[in-house]
């Protein structure tokens, strides 16, 4: 593909949406006995999954080494993916 | 904060019940299900204790029950549905249970006996009927004069002597005639043969209905025999000879006439039997009718009843004071609940005086109680597996509720399957309340259904990391476009087709501008997938994904004591344990993680050749070495590894005896007249409201707790040197450990990989309507493999590497785990097998 991916745009909205359900979230749920747990829930999910996505995008911000493609593969993907 | 985070408060409380409402309040109490109760006469041998006649007259009432019930199934009968539960029987309810359950157990039992022996009958008679008409057939047929008789075996043929014959031999013709088993003819021909020959003239014909065997019930074809004989002296031995075959043998008639006599009066009497039997099954079908309405509600209310007994055998009888007193364990929330059922108790047994709890102040443990719903049932009883919470101890299923399927996640990543495990509980759960589902009794099939909260939980966080993994059944998708470009790599390098048909594989470098154009937004890019070095990159990426997740969870671990010591009210255990735990944990692991995130960050392909090392780094920074070759990740490396280091050693002695130094110098302190509550966090015995089962000795040792603690601070002293060496060896063990997630992440994957490349990919070979025949099977072989490897045996490995992680690595951080649950005494719902 032509377009280059940017890295802050990515940054920006994930951490704005997991920020969401993890920070704003909580707040908005109603009172019951289950306020708790449903808040511990969010709080957990929200930093498990933002945590696992950023290691993911930082492992792949700045590469030591690039793919080993096969020249079939390169054959096929230099006119496919352009 | 709700009670899942932190057992409930539980108190120890007495009741004093009147004897006379005693009954009627204890199934009050069970209904409800609020307390446990606790033995007071554990010394008492079960037949001494004081309702024990009254146990064992329910033990009888259930021995009738389980006869009718076998009767019951005996028949073929299902018995009844219970609409609702029934409480249990006053005393002259049991009565009447007791007296038409028994009237109707021996009805039940008479009418069995009278059937059996009426169907006897019928098959006496039966086979009579056969055995004339079998024999008429011999005995009505002319013979050939002149012709020997002969006996031979299975013939229908065989002619008998005619009374030309008899005349000419003077000697009158007896007959012998019966049924005998099949097996047996033979045997039987053969003795008679060589005990009587030439006497007599035996056939044999097979029955033209089978019938049943009494012995064995099954029905078999009888061979009815018909001998005919002269002499006295013969027909002894014949009948002699049949006795010992276990023939049946029936009389018969010697004139044609008598004969026929004999068959009207038989097809008369067969006739009437048959409308007696008729009938005796329609009154037994009526017995059996009345007994499955009934029986379900006897069954609940007798256990029930039993169950009252015998907890009214453990309160111990106040004699003097003609009351009941009974020792509960009672959730400090339930006491108005309780007083209620108490007084609803004495309403419903018409006694004036009331029934009333007082709560006791006690030494020792209350049990655990932690209220669960359907969905946190699921994530608590994992927990409690390992080890229930001790009293008012930190839960730590909340929080499992959500990091437990997410470990598992990321050992199991791929949308596929994590669809397919997602959408197999969401059925599970939508269907919950079909009674179908609900009353399986293959214990597997339970054991998935009790947990399907949890699978669907794994299975949608599954779903969410193979998006991140981007594997789909060990396929990538390209959501967003890729981040490398093979065209510029190619324009640049001048890849013709001639060169590339030279060289079979060529790298990509990053370093060449265009070829990298940032990182891929969401997960892995998917060029990877088809990259062959594409397992240099995912391991390492893999592995530090890893370290960093444990080292987070166990962080998160050492945390959640601080709401121990905080509730426990050992404050000074936040400076002396808490704090050189997290600084050594911190300053180890925390900098490692620290460096993991700094290379990926400043270290990019320019420097790709000279890249440092973080292992080697790590491994000189506690040997106090450097290494030429690697260099630092940023200026002044050196000092700050060597300041954490030294810090982490540092914390290792306040570790080791900050917590016994402490407790020590408070006891030699000058002591206070006020013992307030911050050394024992439970209350001491005082001497009026003391549990009934405590004797004098355990009060008296009560008030000996500073001097025995003197004497334990040896104790104290080895159990926090085997805190700290756990604590500091686990924590470099334990962060190797989550390794695991790296290892079967990639043991999941190589799986998919292999069960694509080698059985689905064969499906897509021939692409001619041939091929789309041939890609029916390959598929179904994909489906029933991807099931039970990838689902089935890669799932349960994930489940049980995920709770060892739980169990060991996370809980060991803070958790004691030495409680004991609260079981409340309460009618649990009867399941009918």
């Amino acid at each position: 593909a032509m377009t280059a991916h940017s890295f802050a745009l990515p940054i920006v909205l994930f951490s704005a949406f997991w920020g969401l359900v993890g920070i704003a979230a909580p707040w908005f749920v109603p009172k019951g006995p289950n306020r708790g747990v449903i808040i511990t829930m969010l709080v957990t999910t929200a930093v498990c999954c933002y945590l696992f996505w950023l290691i993911a995008i930082l492992a792949q911000a700045n590469p030591l080494f690039g793919p080993q493609l096969k020249n079939e593969t390169i054959w096929y993907l230099r006119f496919l993916w352009e | 904060m709700g009670s899942l985070f932190r057992s409930e408060e539980v108190c120890l409380a007495q009741l004093f019940l009147q004897s006379a409402s005693a009954y009627s309040c204890i199934s009050e109490l069970g209904e409800r299900g609020l307390l446990e109760f606790r033995d007071l006469n554990p010394k008492v041998s079960p037949f001494q204790r004081r309702f024990v006649g009254e146990v064992r007259r329910c033990e009888e009432m259930e021995k009738t029950f389980t006869f009718l019930q076998q009767e019951l199934r005996a028949a073929g009968r299902v018995p009844g549905p219970l609409s609702e539960s029934p409480r249990a029987p006053a005393a002259r309810e049991a009565l009447r249970v007791q007296e038409q359950s028994e009237q109707l157990a021996q009805e039940l039992r008479e009418v069995t006996r009278n059937r059996a022996s009426l169907r006897d009958n019928l098959r006496d008679l039966r086979q009579y009927l056969h055995v004339l008409r079998e024999g008429q057939r011999f005995t009505s047929l002319p013979a050939p004069l002149g012709s020997p008789p002969r006996p031979r075996a299975h013939s229908d043929r065989e002619p008998i002597l005619d009374p030309s014959l008899h005349q000419h031999l003077e000697r009158k013709i007896n007959f012998v005639s019966g049924v005998i088993h099949p097996w047996r003819v033979t045997s039987f021909e053969r003795l008679l043969w060589r005990a009587c020959r030439g006497y007599l003239v035996a056939s044999f014909v097979e029955m033209p209905e089978p019938m049943e065997d009494l012995a064995t019930g099954e029905n078999i074809t009888w061979v009815i025999f018909l001998i005919s004989y002269w002499g006295e002296q013969i027909g002894q031995k014949i009948r002699k000879i049949s006795d010992c075959f276990h023939c049946q043998v029936y009389p018969y008639p010697e004139s044609e006439a008598s004969r026929t006599d004999t068959t009207t009066k038989l097809h008369g009497r067969i006739q009437e039997l048959s409308v007696t039997l008729e009938e005796t099954e329609k009154y037994l079908a009526e017995v059996l009718d009345k007994v499955a309405l009934a029986l379900p509600t006897w069954r609940v209310q007798v256990q029930k009843m039993k169950a009252v007994y015998l907890v009214l055998n453990q309160c111990s009888f106040d004699v003097t004071k003609k009351c009941l007193i009974a020792e509960v364990w009672c959730p400090v929330q339930d006491l108005t609940q309780v007083q209620d059922a108490l007084r609803q108790g004495s309403y419903q047994s018409g006694s004036s005086v009331e029934c009333f709890v007082q709560r006791v102040p006690t030494s020792e443990r209350p049990p655990t109680l932690i209220r669960t719903n359907k969905f946190t049932a699921g994530f608590q009883s994992i927990v409690d597996a390992y080890g229930v919470a001790s009293y008012e101890e930190v839960n730590p299923a909340p929080y499992a509720i959500i990091t437990f399927p997410f470990i598992f996640a990321i050992m199991f990543g791929d949308v596929g399957h994590g669809l397919l495990m997602f959408l197999f509980a969401l059925w599970m759960v939508l269907y919950e309340d079909s009674p179908r589902l609900r009353q399986g009794t293959n214990e597997i099939w339970l054991m998935f259904f009790e947990g399907r909260y949890l699978i669907l939980l794994m299975g949608a966080f599954s779903i969410y990391t193979g998006f991140i993994y981007n594997e789909c059944f060990s396929k990538a998708t390209t959501i967003f476009p890729s981040a490398w470009s093979v065209a510029t790599m190619a324009n640049h390098s001048s890849w013709s087709s001639a060169y590339l048909a030279t060289h079979q594989l060529l790298t990509l470098d990053p370093n060449i501008t265009g070829v990298f154009r940032g990182p891929y937004p969401f997960g892995i890019d998917p060029i990877w997938s088809l990259a062959t070095n594409h397992l240099n990159f995912l391991n390492s990426f893999k592995m530090k994904m890893s370290v960093v997740l444990g080292i987070v969870h166990m962080g998160f671990g050492v945390v959640l004591g601080v709401f121990n010591h905080v509730h426990f009210r050992q404050k000074h255990r936040l400076v002396l344990e808490f704090l050189p735990e997290m600084i050594f944990l911190l300053a180890l692991f925390g900098y490692l993680v620290f460096l993991i995130f700094y290379k990926w960050i400043k270290f990019s392909a320019a420097d790709s050749l000279m890249a440092p090392s973080i292992l080697i780094h790590f491994i000189d920074m506690f040997l106090f070495t450097s290494n030429a070759e690697n260099r630092p990740l940023y200026p002044g490396q050196v000092p700050v590894q060597t300041v954490l280091v030294v810090l982490a050693l540092a914390s290792v002695p306040i570790l080791l005896l900050g917590t016994p130094l402490y407790q020590w110098c408070r006891q030699h302190a000058p002591r206070m007249p006020l013992a307030t509550g911050e050394q024992e966090p439970l209350l001491e015995g005082q001497e009026a409201g003391n549990s009934v089962n405590t004797t004098m000795e355990d009060v008296e040792s009560g008030g000996h707790s500073p001097d025995t603690q003197h004497l334990d601070f040896a104790e104290v002293f080895m159990h926090q040197a085997i805190h700290t060496i756990e604590y500091c060896l686990g924590c470099v063990s334990n962060t190797a450990s989550y390794l695991r997630l790296w290892a079967l992440s990639l043991a999941h994957a190589q799986l998919s990989e292999v069960l694509w490349t080698m059985v689905m990919r064969n499906g897509f070979v021939g692409l001619s309507y041939v091929g789309g025949v041939v890609l029916v099977p390959v598929f179904a072989a994909f489906a029933v493999l991807t099931v039970a490897i990838l689902l089935v045996m890669e799932g349960l490995s994930a489940f049980l590497h995920a709770l060892r992680l739980h169990w060991v690595e996370f809980q060991n951080k803070f958790y004691v785990g030495a409680g004991y649950k609260l079981c409340p005494f309460a009618f649990a719902p009867d399941t009918w097998e």
